[in-house]
């Protein structure tokens, strides 16, 4: 579909958020993915997240690896820089431009086949590096541009539609992402709107190294009836740890909630997560409690969503080695250049 | 042993500031301060001096070589033979015994006697029982070890007429801020220097005397150069993965940052190291940070550079500045990982798949490994487009004497086409594949720039003039044209070659790089045989157009290079379309620095063939 162009046309009556931008301000260009993919579905949760926070576009900078998934920053915030760059590495890239200037929003956009298999190692780099971002995998267990292998995310004895079965254990992002040292761990479906939003609006505002675990059914070649990452067994075997809600800095709460089940989370800018939990005794603190959990509803063939871990003490890369406010590409030659004067200095100790 | 010295009847050759010492040692012993300490010690005496470390990949036990020339005509490549074996380790010592020359001395440690077999008559031996005189002067068992080798250094200064005041000064240097390690060093220093002393004729015929050739030079090893020419090019991101050759690279880049990059009002750093989890991190690292505007390096060696070989494609097609540093050594693969050589220029020069071409630069002493390391950011900003600066393990690694380093306080840092966020308001559309200028070189924005113009969609598959993506064959082969053009541009960003007057010889020569130290005196010992010879060193690729000119205007040129393929002879063919015929290789791969004996034997030995070319007319 690439050859036909987005239309313009946008409603008279678009609502306006709070820096005067409409949804249609949001948005990328048209998808060239297969109708029904559940990659448009995190696009279209982006576009509502960044539009309900009043994000500057400008200010985010998207960055993915290769893959279906790693097309979708084509998708949404036309009017923020994107970087598609080679597979499985989007992880360094994303490391160098975060380093540059601290000051952006950093989206990564990532596939099952790009950070859990060709770029895994880069995946738990990062991971253990801190940098500040929101690094989305769009997972489908199958590798949807080469047409229907099994990859790395793939359940045991899980099928391709052409009826390979998946011989071995997978890799669980979510898990390794806890273990490894993120400091925000969700899990969500591309198909449950009311859950992800709000997650990635708190992934995107939390600072350190958020990560959301999408899954997002391939319509083409893994949504039968015996693969797990279908839309069918994803309803099925659907557990919410809890209910989530966004509240950004600036709005003032209103809704009321049940004692008792209700946790407030509180980010470093003021902004709030409401927990409803369904699972009373979930802890999304507890690193052990919530690798736990995880695994005893895996064990059940059920996955667990929600927010599952979080930290909001952790510092990011640029704490952990003390840059300066000023971000590095604003750093000018008076900031950077010793001078003749030092080098003449230095010279003398190599006589 | 002293009747081993009586015994020998050597005529001894006087040599005075032009000789080789050679150092062989156990790897791990302690021995490389101490062999340090002597080289400084000779360009202190204002003497040019040249150390070559020889040594194993191993950490301890393996041997290891430090070799000295010493020469008053600045000769500092490597010479052949060696005049004075300082034979410290027993595995080695037959053929350390073997390499000196005629006429030169072997220093060994007599606290055990020396096998029969190695004793040769046309050579002097210097016995000094170093063991001995440890084990009675000191008490600790690491001191008894590591001032052997500050005893032999003393016993040298007796032999050679060091100043010894120089080496306490040296001594006092080194370890200042250790001061309670600087009289037992010196103690060491005067025990080698009294046995030496007492016992033997001293100074040997072969000998120091000071002199002034070291006036506004330094001696620095080129990857410190490198590492400070980082920090002067403003770069503010390090990622890397450690390799030798290259690790001190980015040790001397971490060094300078915490001296000179503390921002002094709130003490954060202006600066980022990040020890990437392999090679291809590291450099896209570098690619995503020179994307967003920062400047950002990373250094390696051939099987690193090999990793990031798909990367240096996406930043040479989608136009991302980045500045690599290979310091080459010997391939192919695991190869001799502490040898030398110029072996990556072919796979560097095209890098990555596709139709690719890569900035190179070759700097031949550490002053520019400096400068070209600065003036790599500035070029691959302009550019927008990746810039390998290949030095090799020979220059990385040793120190050399060159002239001190210049930074010009003018100078401001060539950013390249960037558009700010008033320019983008001023213009009518951007497009960041658009060549505006009709020099193939584009404009690009940084992220955050500008609210609702000059945002754009980097990417590694084809696009056209806006960024976006196409499968039109017509639109790619139009970029892909445009980007051959920026490389026709290049030339007017990129250093020229140095050539010597062209008209004087029908001969000529061109190398690059480490080759370098040896063309002076290829040159002086080939115009004592009436043959002379024209120059040009290449310093950076692709090629400027007077390199044909000046291959056209000799009927032939030796191409002299450190690889077994003649790789800068195919790049001449290839770039330059350049004869064949006209171009007759001398090449030297064993991963040790090439000689002017080696050069002077190649070219005489083709003069034959040089004869019969004479009757062809020019």
């Amino acid at each position: 579909m690439s050859y036909i162009s987005k239309p313009k046309f946008q409603h008279p009556d678009l609502e306006e958020n709070e820096i005067g931008l409409t949804r249609r301000d949001y948005e990328g260009t048209l998808t060239t993915l297969c109708g029904g993919c559940g990659h448009d579905s995190i696009s279209a949760a982006i576009i509502q997240a960044a539009a309900e926070m009043s994000l500057e576009p400008h200010n985010v900078a998207k960055i993915s690896g290769i893959g279906c998934s790693s097309k979708i920053p084509s998708y949404f915030l036309s009017k923020s820089h994107g970087f598609n760059s080679v597979h499985g590495r989007m992880p360094s890239v994303a490391t160098g431009a975060n380093l540059a200037n601290k000051d952006l929003y950093y989206v990564g956009i990532s596939g099952d086949g790009d950070s859990a298999s060709i770029g895994l190692g880069q995946f738990c780099h990062i991971v253990r590096r801190r940098i500040n971002m929101l690094y989305i995998v769009a997972n489908n267990g199958t590798y949807g541009l080469t047409k229907g292998q099994l990859s790395a995310t793939a359940d045991l004895g899980s099928k391709t539609k052409s009826g390979e079965e998946s011989l071995y254990d997978n890799i669980d992002m979510a898990t390794l992402a806890i273990e490894l040292g993120a400091s925000f761990v969700a899990r969500s479906f591309s198909g449950d709107k009311q859950q992800l939003i709000p997650l990635l609006q708190a992934g995107l505002t939390h600072k350190g190294f958020a990560f959301i675990d999408v899954i997002s059914p391939c319509v083409t070649f893994n949504n039968t009836d015996f693969s797990t990452h279908g839309y069918k067994n994803t309803w099925e075997n659907y557990i919410s740890l809890s209910q989530v809600d966004f509240v950004p800095m600036r709005k003032e709460i209103t809704t009321s909630y049940e004692p008792g089940k209700e946790k407030e989370i509180t980010l470093h800018d003021g902004s709030v997560i409401h927990l409803h939990k369904t699972e009373t005794n979930y802890d999304p603190y507890d690193k052990e409690n919530a690798l736990h959990h995880i695994n005893q509803h895996k064990k059940k063939g059920e996955i667990a969503t929600g927010l599952l871990y979080i930290n909001q003490s952790a510092s990011d890369l640029h704490e952990l080695q003390d840059t300066v406010d000023k971000p590095f590409n604003r750093l000018n030659n008076h900031d950077l250049c010793p001078g003749n004067k030092v080098l003449r200095g230095i010279n003398e100790t190599f006589r | 042993m002293p009747e081993l010295v009586h015994s020998t009847k050597v005529k001894s050759i006087p040599k005075v500031n032009d000789f080789v010492v050679k150092f062989a040692n156990v790897n791990g012993s302690g021995s490389a301060s101490a062999n340090n300490m002597f080289a400084k010690a000779v360009f202190r005496m204002g003497i040019p001096v040249s150390p070559h470390n020889i040594f194993p990949s191993n950490i301890q036990g393996l041997p290891t070589w430090y070799e000295v020339r010493i020469s008053e005509d600045s000769y500092l490549g490597r010479r052949e033979g060696v005049d004075l074996m300082v034979a410290m380790n027993e595995q080695t010592i037959k053929e350390d015994i073997d390499a000196v020359v005629p006429g030169g001395y072997v220093l060994f440690d007599s606290s055990k006697s020396l096998n029969k077999e190695l004793i040769r008559d046309d050579i002097t031996y210097l016995p000094i029982p170093l063991k001995n005189i440890c084990l009675k002067e000191f008490d600790r068992i690491a001191q008894r070890q590591l001032f052997k080798n500050i005893v032999y250094v003393g016993a040298l200064a007796a032999f050679l007429n060091i100043d010894f005041k120089v080496l306490t000064g040296l001594v006092s240097d080194q370890f200042r801020g250790k001061e309670k390690l600087i009289l037992p060093n010196i103690h060491a220093l005067e025990l080698g220097h009294q046995y030496a002393s007492e016992n033997f004729e001293c100074p040997l015929p072969l000998q120091l005397r000071t002199s002034n050739k070291n006036k506004g030079k330094i001696l620095i090893d080129g990857n410190t150069a490198v590492g400070l020419g980082c920090v002067y090019g403003g770069a503010t991101i390090a990622s890397w993965y450690p390799l030798t050759p290259s690790t001190s690279v980015v040790d001397a880049f971490s060094k300078y940052c915490k001296r000179l990059r503390i921002d002094p009002g709130s003490g954060k750093n202006k600066y980022s190291i990040v020890q990437a989890e392999d090679e291809l991190a590291a450099i896209g690292i570098a690619i995503g940070a020179g994307w967003n505007g920062a400047r950002a390096f990373t250094a390696s060696s051939g099987p690193g550079v090999s990793l990031m070989q798909e990367f240096l494609g996406l930043a040479y097609f989608s136009e991302v500045p980045v500045v690599l540093f290979n310091i080459q050594r010997v391939g192919p693969s695991t190869g001799m990982p502490t040898r030398t050589q110029q072996g990556d220029l072919l796979s560097c020069a095209y890098a990555s798949h596709g139709d690719t071409k890569q900035i190179l630069l070759f700097p031949s002493t550490a002053k520019e490994c400096f400068e070209f390391a600065a003036d790599a950011f500035d070029i691959s900003d302009r550019l927008q487009t990746p810039v390998i600066v290949m030095s090799d393990l020979e220059l990385g690694m040793n120190e050399q004497v060159c002239d001190q380093l210049v930074w010009d306080d003018k100078r401001i840092y060539d950013k390249g086409k960037v558009l700010t966020a008033k320019e983008l308001d001023e213009i009518e559309k951007f497009g960041r594949y658009q060549d505006v200028d009709s020099d193939g070189i584009p404009y690009r924005t940084y992220p955050g720039t500008h609210p609702n113009k000059g945002s754009y969609f980097t990417r590694g598959s084809s696009h056209d003039g806006n960024a976006a993506y196409t499968e039109d064959g017509d639109v790619y082969a139009e970029v892909m044209d445009r980007i051959a053009l920026k490389f026709e541009s290049a030339l007017n960003y990129i250093p020229q070659p140095e050539i010597s007057d062209i008209d004087k010889s029908r001969l000529g020569m061109i190398y690059l790089g480490t080759t370098t130290s040896a063309i002076q005196e290829v040159l002086d010992s080939l115009a004592k045989k009436g043959i002379s010879l024209d120059t040009l060193r290449i310093k950076s690729f692709p090629f400027h157009k007077n390199i044909k000119e000046f291959i056209d205007s000799h009927i032939l040129v030796y191409v002299i290079e450190q690889n077994r393929d003649a790789q800068l002879k195919s790049l001449l063919k290839i770039e330059l379309n350049a004869n064949e015929d006209q171009l007759h290789s001398i090449l030297s791969y064993n991963g040790i620095l090439i000689t002017a004996q080696h050069i002077e034997r190649e070219i005489l030995e083709s003069m034959p063939t040089l004869e019969a070319t004479k009757d062809v007319p020019a």
